[in-house]
């Protein structure tokens, strides 16, 4: 479904990704772990090409996203994305926000999507906060919103860019929960993560990221119980 | 009692007879029109350069659109209105013969510039995030624009744009430069004829002081209306 092949990322003279190549197939769930600065949220972001690559070629459904002649924003609507910061609409209702792209983009009437968002909303356990505002909600209902609204689009891959990590502890947990329900599911997720925890439970496979490179790649199991790169050994000391 | 009885009966002679209150009110009216007008006139610019210029920042084909909004700005804010509104009806509409659009347009080109740079300073404040939000989820940059970022940037410039607007309203009192009998004018015609050169000016001054008012209260309401998604 995703072929990255060499794919690089220079910002100036900074090389952050210095050739990845990767095969994601569908209803996989790929965790993607590494030390802060190794290039995960980079590699994350220039799959749907919020970052543009310097060099290499992504490939999504046969089609070579990064040829420069394909129409990203059709792309896009394959691809739902969830940020660390959450990213809701401030001004808008958590309604709306779920709405605005499937009217928009999609052209779907006021009436279906606003049952679809209905639909999402009871998915994600929050029914009854179809008309507040993302400021009246606390994180972890932030994000399980705006993981509900990366779905109104009804994408084929979930990117997930350290969902948890902005969130109070106590938070956590309910998010990881609609992420675990959405795997089940068979949805096709590339997650960056710091919560080991749900890459050993959830993912399909791992991959340990550092410098730029993935230095790593397996089964929860291989990596976590019998990490073979040195750097992947002292990287887990640290976080298990 | 005697200054009251005084008074009124000065403020009879110069506004009531003869009716001379009757060009108070057009000029009024005049004022209204060139500051109404120019709003909208300065808010449509401005809007329009303001967008022009942060989709262009940087860009290798759209530099020269960029370098035209720049030149624009640096000229409208590095000359005096007063001398704009001599250009346009001595230079540019030479052959126009009513000066109220031709001030019109004038006051308007002119706020252009200055709303462009609050609308601009708006955008920037919205966090890129926002962006990142609606081009992942398959909005165009246009759309994204319009539907989630000027919204946004609109509420935080609200109070900057008011402003713009007071500043605006009061501009317009050099209209009688170019012969155009705004409420400035008016009150000054009058001073002239009836020799008060008091209450004519007083009233003037008044009638802009309410006027202000009026518009900093719609603001206020205004501003109070967007906060609503404010509420936690």
């Amino acid at each position: 479904m995703i072929f990255v092949e060499n794919l690089e990322k220079k910002f100036g003279d900074l090389e952050v990704l210095k050739g990845i190549n990767e095969h994601i197939s569908v209803g996989e769930v790929i965790a993607v772990i590494g030390p802060s600065g190794s290039g995960k949220s980079t590699f994350l972001r220039c799959l749907n090409l919020l970052e543009e690559p310097t060099g290499g070629t992504i490939t999504i459904d046969g089609e070579e996203i990064t040829s420069g002649k394909i129409n990203i924003n059709r792309i896009r609507e394959k691809m739902g994305m969830v940020f660390q910061q959450f990213n809701l609409f401030p001004h808008l209702s958590v309604l709306d926000n779920i709405t605005l792209s499937p009217i928009k983009v999609k052209k779907m009437k006021k009436e279906e999507a606003v049952k679809l968002a209905y639909s999402l909303l009871e998915k994600v356990g929050l029914r009854d906060k179809a008309d507040a505002y993302p400021a009246q909600l606390s994180g972890g209902q932030k994000q399980r919103i705006a993981i509900a609204r990366a779905l109104a689009m009804n994408p084929e891959i979930m990117l997930f860019d350290e969902p948890t990590s902005a969130l109070d502890p106590e938070m956590v947990g309910e998010v990881l929960d609609v992420m675990k329900s959405l795997a089940k599911e068979g949805m096709t997720m590339v997650v960056v993560t710091h919560e080991m925890g749900f890459a050993r439970e959830v993912a399909d496979r791992v991959l340990f990221m550092d410098e730029g490179i993935i230095a790593e790649s397996g089964t929860p199991e291989q990596i976590f119980a019998n990490p073979q790169n040195p750097r992947t050994q002292s990287f887990l000391s640290k976080v298990l | 009692m005697d200054w009251l009885t005084n008074w009124g009966n000065k403020l009879y002679e110069t506004f009531i007879v003869d009716d001379r209150y009757v060009t108070l009110i057009s000029g009024l009216e005049k004022t209204l029109i060139i500051t109404v007008g120019a709003l909208i006139i300065g808010v449509i610019i401005g809007t329009i350069v303001a967008v022009i210029k942060v989709l262009t920042e940087g860009k290798k084909y759209w530099g020269i659109l960029n370098t035209l909004c720049n030149i624009y700005l640096t000229v409208i804010r590095g000359t005096p209105v007063v001398v704009q509104l001599l250009i346009s009806f001595f230079i540019i509409f030479i052959s126009a013969k009513d000066g109220t659009w031709v001030a019109t347009i004038t006051f308007g080109v002119n706020s252009g510039a200055y709303v462009a740079e609050i609308i601009r300073s708006g955008i920037m404040s919205i966090d890129k995030g926002q962006t990142e939000a609606g081009r992942s989820l398959g909005l165009s940059q246009f759309q994204t624009m319009k539907e989630i970022i000027m919204p946004q940037a609109f509420k935080n410039i609200l109070p900057a744009i008011g402003n713009e607007m007071i500043a605006l309203l009061k501009e317009t009192s050099v209209a009688g430069y170019v012969a155009v009998v705004d409420l400035t004018k008016a009150g000054n015609q009058i001073k002239n004829t009836t020799y008060d050169q008091v209450n004519p000016i007083l009233l003037v001054a008044l009638v802009y002081l309410v006027l202000v008012i009026i518009m900093t209260k719609l603001l206020s309401v205004m501003e109070r209306r967007l906060r609503r998604s404010d509420i936690r």
